[in-house]
């Protein structure tokens, strides 16, 4: 069965680490769904969050072959019991006559409009996977003129690292 | 001190005293510095041949080999030896030469992006941009290489690099947080792989290739009389256990020996140490071996569960999780399952049809091992490399040295000249096919130059005999390129053109007057054994077929 899964890789922060991860996907046969990269609480450590797709036995090479690389130093799934968030910026078409109508969306989802122009917003939003994606559905209707998505990021709860 | 004669000297350090290559711009000053050095440096006639010469030295020596070779095409020519040698695990340093790093990515003359070529054919590789890091570079390149799964490593070192100055300081240690092989298995783990060999009644030992990485054989024949249980290996693993032994099944798989197979197939358990379940050694993943529970042990996590299922897997080095189980197994007579496998035996030997008139390849094999058994043999790819594992009887671990994983024709006679240079008073012959002689032919004359003395015997049939096998067997005989017209073609007078002694056979009878010719003299021979063109190689598997679906050729 396939279904997606979230691993967080901490890397060691040298160049051209991303390129080994990111080849390793492509040369295994793994599809990479999304992926973040970012600093963490060491300067000398990067944290990738990575959402793949594929059955347990795939996970599984995913995670070994990802721990034979000389500069990953851990992995873990993070598929269950985690927070997950994600920002998306939605540039959405907003005349006059609907603006109120799309603020007052925007306040439900607790969203904020980072941008305000002749017949258009820009709107951030950050959230799980499910909130933004419904987010994007409803603005649909008013014409999105543009989006960009970060990528999930994930920690798992409590004190477990 | 220039960073280059810090190169040489750290080389020196890690006890390095053969380095195979060729010079070029980008790595001329790290030439100049091994000018002045006790390491021989061998002058392979391609680079290819250079990384498959380290990587033959390093498999014939269990040192790691090393290749230097400058930037551009010199870099990229490395390119199959050092998948090669990823493939079979084989431990190798490769240093290449790179443009100055102010010219790297502007598409200088001879610069290659080698680093990004090779990332997923080497266990790691580097690029060195600062010189202060240089030392500490080679220091984990060769931890690298040579611990936990070995594996081929690349440093590519920019010209400006090699020429700066820099504190001589050899780093003692290595530290790398990401990288901490296990060598220990779990004790629990151990406990569980003992009792199942205890309740077994068919057990099996498959040795891989992991038996000679981790010098495991006496380990491996002490737990096999202990059991006892019958050996079989993968073509990586022969050596594992002499293949003279009682308890020796030969190698499995595609071509393997019919009864090695058949008893897999029958086997209730399967110890498999150092292997990693290839398609070549198991055949149809699915049917392999239905009524064994399988104990896989190996130092790489990852081999295990990715081909086949495994009942207890065992994380660690051979050697020593090898150890920890035979302290605890007690001996077991198993009287029925070892005379079913006598019995599989006697019925399904290895045999071919012999002939007074025409030279079989077989029969070359077989007088090659008559007369030299102690020799080092490579081979080639196809059907040499097949009538060598079957024919040859290998004895000693690191005895036999093939490209398994890869399967590069053109690898065993630089392979061979490797483990030559490491044991120079060895006889090391090279099985070879004619078509994959042909791919590096060039080494005849680093052979002649540094009075190498190796022995190619070339099983010729003017063929890419296992392509055109398996045009004969699957595509009703349509030999779509794969026949090699050449009649005018003398592999004898091109030896003797490069100064190499060069012999022809032609009949069957003057095959041993050949070989004692060859061993005895004391240059690179190389003899053109005229053999039956299509002969096939038996027994045969078809790819992606269970191992009971054996072609017999009868």
């Amino acid at each position: 069965m396939s279904e997606r899964r979230t691993i967080a890789v901490l890397v060691e922060n040298k160049p051209g680490v991303l390129a080994r991860v990111s080849s390793l996907f492509r040369r295994r046969g793994f599809n990479i769904e999304s992926l973040a990269v970012g600093t963490t609480e060491r300067e000398d450590i990067s944290r990738m969050t990575i959402v793949v797709k594929g059955d347990d036995r795939t996970l599984e090479q995913v995670m070994k072959q990802l721990n034979k690389l000389i500069e990953v130093i851990k992995v873990s799934d993070l598929s269950e019991n985690s927070v997950e968030r994600e920002l998306a910026l939605i540039k959405v078409h907003a005349p006059p006559a609907k603006r109120s109508e799309i603020i007052e969306i925007a306040n439900i989802f607790r969203a904020r409009i980072v941008d305000v122009a002749r017949d258009s917003f820009i709107i951030e939003i950050t959230g799980d996977e499910d909130k933004i994606n419904a987010f994007v559905d409803l603005m649909r209707q008013f014409g999105i003129k543009e989006m960009a998505r970060t990528g999930k990021i994930s920690m798992a709860r409590g004190s477990k690292t | 001190m220039r960073a280059a004669d810090a190169i040489v000297k750290a080389l020196e350090m890690e006890g390095v005293e053969h380095v195979f290559g060729i010079p070029g711009g980008a790595i001329l000053e790290v030439y100049d510095a091994l000018y002045d050095s006790e390491i021989v440096h061998i002058l392979t006639r391609h680079e290819q041949a250079a990384v498959h010469a380290a990587d033959g030295y390093a498999r014939a020596t269990g040192k790691v080999g090393v290749a230097f070779a400058t930037s551009g095409p010199g870099a990229t020519n490395t390119v199959t030896g050092i998948a090669t040698a990823y493939m079979d695990s084989s431990p190798i340093v490769v240093m290449t030469g790179q443009v100055p790093r102010a010219m790297i990515g502007n598409d200088a003359f001879q610069e290659a992006d080698i680093t990004g070529i090779t990332m997923p054919i080497t266990k790691h590789n580097y690029l060195v941009t600062d010189e202060r890091q240089l030392l500490r570079t080679i220091k984990e390149a060769f931890y690298i290489a040579q611990t936990g799964r070995p594996g081929p490593v690349l440093i590519d070192l920019p010209r400006d690099v090699t020429m700066a100055d820099i504190e001589f300081e050899y780093p003692e240690k290595v530290d790398l947080i990401g990288y901490k092989p296990k060598t220990k298995g779990h004790p629990k783990q151990i406990k569980k792989a003992v009792d199942l060999i205890m309740q077994a009644e068919r057990p099996i030992i498959l040795a891989g290739g992991g038996v000679r990485l981790s010098n495991a054989h006496e380990e491996v024949l002490k737990l096999a009389e202990t059991i006892p249980a019958f050996v079989v290996t993968t073509l990586m693993g022969k050596g594992a256990i002499p293949e003279t032994h009682p308890l020796c099944l030969g190698f499995i798989g595609m071509h393997g020996t019919k009864y090695g197979n058949y008893a897999v197939m029958e086997a209730d358990l399967i110890i498999a140490i150092g292997c990693r379940f290839s398609d070549r050694t198991v055949g149809k993943f699915s049917e392999f071996a239905p009524n064994a529970k399988i104990i896989h042990i190996d130092i790489d996590p990852a081999e295990i569960g990715k081909n086949v299922r495994v009942d207890v897997p065992i994380v660690g080095d051979a050697k020593s999780v090898l150890r920890e189980m035979i302290k605890m197994i007690k001996h077991k007579q198993r009287k029925e399952w070892f005379d079913r496998v006598e019995e599989l035996r006697r019925k399904y030997p290895l045999k071919y049809k012999r002939d007074e008139n025409v030279i079989k390849p077989q029969f070359v094999v077989e007088k090659v091992f008559e007369l030299a058994p102690d020799a080092i043999v490579t081979t080639e790819v196809g059907q040499n490399q097949m009538w060598a594992a079957q024919y040859f009887k290998v004895k000693h671990p690191r005895q036999f040295i093939t490209s398994g994983g890869l399967g590069t024709m053109g690898f065993g006679f630089p392979a061979a000249m490797g483990a030559q240079v490491a044991f120079p008073d060895r006889i090391v012959v090279d099985i070879a096919g004619d078509g994959s002689f042909l791919m590096n032919i060039q080494e005849l004359a680093t052979c002649v130059d540094y009075d190498i003395p190796v022995k190619v015997c070339i099983l010729n049939n003017a063929y890419l005999g296992m392509v055109r096998q398996w045009q004969q067997l699957f595509y009703r005989r349509r030999y779509s390129a794969t026949r090699l017209r050449y009649p005018e073609l003398s592999f004898e007078k091109i030896a003797k053109g490069f100064g190499a002694h060069g012999i022809t056979v032609e009949k069957p009878s003057e095959v041993e007057d050949a070989l004692k010719e060859a061993f005895e003299i004391d240059k690179p021979v190389v003899i053109d054994f005229h053999v039956e063109v299509e002969e096939n190689v038996f027994p045969f598997v078809p790819p992606g077929r269970s191992l009971l679906e054996v072609l017999d050729g009868e």
